[in-house]
Parts: structure tokens; C-alpha cells; sequence
């Protein structure tokens, strides 16, 4: 598929469209279950499902950033933190 | 049973469509322009993380950060203690109320490269009147080829610029304290220091971080009059992110370093917003 009249390259394509993926899902999951499964987490702050995605998000590009000014590439190590930092939001925060 | 009223749906497509042309659309850009590397005619390579690696290990970048966080320091550690004090010395009432409130809006609805070009000649040390008033007392002084006398310039035109605001908000804030309050110190003999430490500054607390968020952000971001005023010198010693980041999206025509730059700039943003945030609503009831 050409998508330069985008000025996008399928990877690019593929990011956003993972990211509206994501907004779906959260769509879909409010209908179902309604209320956003609000709590408070250990920041001391009330976060529903959506507040966790977007956190999470936000802290995986915090880490690549972090890791490629102190370390450079390649970014193996960042991908992983990333996963465990967000899998400790969703449980914990 | 309550029926549903999709209307509402009408009523916020404009805001949702504003929102989507001036901020996701052009984010997007960003992010794609970020990791892609374009020879023109429309053809895009993927570079992956390339950009962001040059851009976070390059001393350019560096070097202007430092320079930025300085600044925004600086001028926060002027504005809000010197913004507090003056809202304090400010009548409440009458006649002269109103001139001092009148006074103080005006900086603020001057346009900000009308800002620059002001002290831009107010400062020339040959026909300003300050530079001219500064040299005529022995001090030599001059804002383009001395990088401190140019730091000073920029400072002071920013504390000109911006100090009403934080005195506005403050006084804004002053005003909604009841004066059962003041009272009640009367009776108490508390002294000046204590009003303002026990009464005045926790009632601010709310103004104060919207005014230092607003001040840091806006000073964080700041472009159109350090451009106007020194032109990022002399050298490069007032070279501010925003104003390297200009050189390097519109001057060089680099947008992929320009793009992932401008993502990282975003991040320290709100980074230090968050932090800001944090530490004064801290302790607040929820």
C-alpha cells in the first residue's frame, strides 16, 4: 500500500494504528464495563483504565528517551523495562 | 426511563474538530517526521531511532538545554517572590486600585515581538536609553557582543514582560480572602510576617501554581522575543531551545532531528510541569 501521499512509511502507519487500536479497545472495554474500573493507586492517585494506558504509554517513552541518553542503541533493554514498568502500572498504580 | 439526547454529540464535533486540527493532526506530523528521513519529492525512508540518538547525544542540544533551564530558573526565582510582593503593596480599593491594576495589564497586551523590538532599541548602547544611560555612568555596556550584559537584557525584559501576570493572579487571589480573617490576627497581635506566612500564602497556594506552571511553560517555550532582542547571541549564548530548534527545523530544513527535538523538548515540558504540580498541590484533601 503506497502511503506517501501521507508522507508515512508503513511503520509509522503501523504505530498509529496500533495506538487508535488502543483507543478502540479502551472504547469497547468502557461499554462493556462501564466506570473505568476507577482505584487508587500507590501515587496516590485515582486512575481509571484509560489514566494506566496513558501513563504506561507516557512512561515507555520517558525510558527510551532515558535509555538512549545515558546507554545509545541499541534499545532492547528500554523495550523490556517498558513492558515492566507498564504491567507494574496496570497492577499497581 | 431517561431518553438520551444525541444532539449533545452536534455541540462538541466543533471543539473535537479544532482539537484534531491544532494539536492530534499536527502531533502526528511530529511523530512521523520524527523517524523518517525524506530527500524530497515525497519520499520517505524509515530511520527508526536514529534521529532521537543524534539529538539527545549531540552538545548542541546540551548546551542549549542547560542554557533554556537557566533562564526558566532564573526568571521563576524573579518573577513569583518580586509578583507576591508587589500584589501585597497594591491598594485594595478605590481609585488607585483600579491604576495600578490598569498599569500592570499593560505589559501583557503588548504583542511579544513588539516586546523585543522595545528593548531592542531601549537597550542599544550607542542610541538606547538605557545602554546610553549605563555607559554615560562608566558601566560598559553592550548587549551585542557581551554575552552577560545580553543574559541581563533578556531577564529583565522577561521580568517586564511577565511579572504582571503572577501579580495579577496574586492579587486576584488576595482579594477573595475573607477579612474575618485579618480580623481574627488582629485580635491574635499577630505580626506582618505572620498574616502573610499563616493567612495570605496558603490562600495563594491555588493562584501561585497556576501562575508558576503557566510561567514556566510559557518561559520554557519562549521564542519571538529572545529572537527579536539578541537573536540567540552573541554566539550562541542565547541560543534557547526553541530558538535552536527554529535553526535546525526552518534553518538547517533538518525535520527529522528538528522533529524528534521537539518531542523531547514536549517531554521535559511536561515532565517538569508534572513535578511542579505535584510538590504544590501536595498534601491537598482530596
Amino acid at each position: 500500500m503506497n502511503l506517501s501521499w501521507m508522507a508515512w512509511t508503513w511503520q509509522t502507519a503501523a504505530f498509529f494504528a496500533i495506538i487508535a487500536a488502543l483507543l478502540v479497545l479502551m472504547t469497547v472495554l468502557e461499554i462493556l464495563r462501564p466506570g473505568g474500573n476507577a482505584r487508587d493507586g500507590i501515587l496516590g492517585l485515582r486512575t481509571t483504565r484509560g489514566d494506566r494506558l496513558f501513563i504506561s504509554l507516557l512512561g515507555a517513552a520517558y525510558v527510551h528517551i532515558l535509555w538512549l541518553f545515558f546507554f545509545g542503541m541499541p534499545l532492547t533493554w528500554a523495550i523490556v523495562i517498558s513492558i515492566l514498568l507498564a504491567a507494574a502500572i496496570w497492577k499497581w498504580v | 426511563m431517561k431518553t438520551r439526547n444525541q444532539k449533545a454529540w452536534f455541540l462538541v464535533a466543533p471543539v473535537v474538530l479544532l482539537v484534531a486540527f491544532n494539536a492530534v493532526i499536527p502531533l502526528m506530523t511530529v511523530v512521523n517526521y520524527s523517524v523518517q528521513e525524506t530527500f524530497g519529492d515525497n519520499l520517505f525512508f524509515f530511520e527508526g531511532m536514529k534521529w532521537f540518538e543524534e539529538v539527545l547525544s549531540s552538545e548542541r542540544f546540551h548546551d542549549s538545554l542547560i542554557r533554556q533551564l537557566k533562564f526558566t530558573f532564573i526568571i521563576l526565582a524573579i518573577q513569583v517572590p518580586l509578583g507576591v510582593a508587589i500584589a501585597l503593596a497594591m491598594p485594595r480599593k478605590g481609585f488607585w486600585a483600579s491604576v495600578c491594576l490598569v498599569l500592570m495589564a499593560m505589559p501583557l497586551l503588548i504583542p511579544w515581538n513588539v516586546v523585543g523590538a522595545m528593548w531592542n532599541i531601549f537597550a542599544l548602547p550607542d542610541i538606547g536609553l538605557l545602554g546610553k544611560t549605563l555607559n554615560a555612568m562608566g558601566i560598559d555596556y553592550n548587549f551585542t557582543r557581551q554575552p552577560f550584559a545580553a543574559w541581563a537584557t533578556l531577564i529583565a525584559m522577561d521580568v517586564w514582560h511577565w511579572t504582571s501576570l503572577v501579580v495579577l493572579l496574586s492579587y486576584a487571589g488576595l482579594s477573595s480572602i475573607p477579612d474575618a480573617y485579618y480580623q481574627a490576627a488582629r485580635i491574635d497581635g499577630a505580626s506582618a510576617w505572620a498574616v502573610f506566612r499563616y493567612i495570605q500564602l496558603p490562600k495563594l497556594k491555588h493562584v501561585l501554581t497556576i501562575a508558576v506552571l503557566l510561567r514556566f511553560m510559557d518561559s520554557f517555550n519562549i521564542y519571538t522575543e529572545p529572537f527579536v532582542l539578541t537573536g540567540g547571541g552573541p554566539g550562541n549564548t542565547t541560543t534557547l531551545l526553541s530558538l535552536d530548534l527554529v535553526k535546525i527545523a526552518l534553518g538547517q530544513f533538518d525535520l527529522g532531528p528538528a522533529a524528534a527535538m521537539s518531542l523531547v523538548y514536549f517531554l521535559i515540558i511536561l515532565l517538569f510541569s508534572w513535578i511542579f504540580y505535584t510538590v504544590m498541590t501536595r498534601g491537598e484533601d482530596k
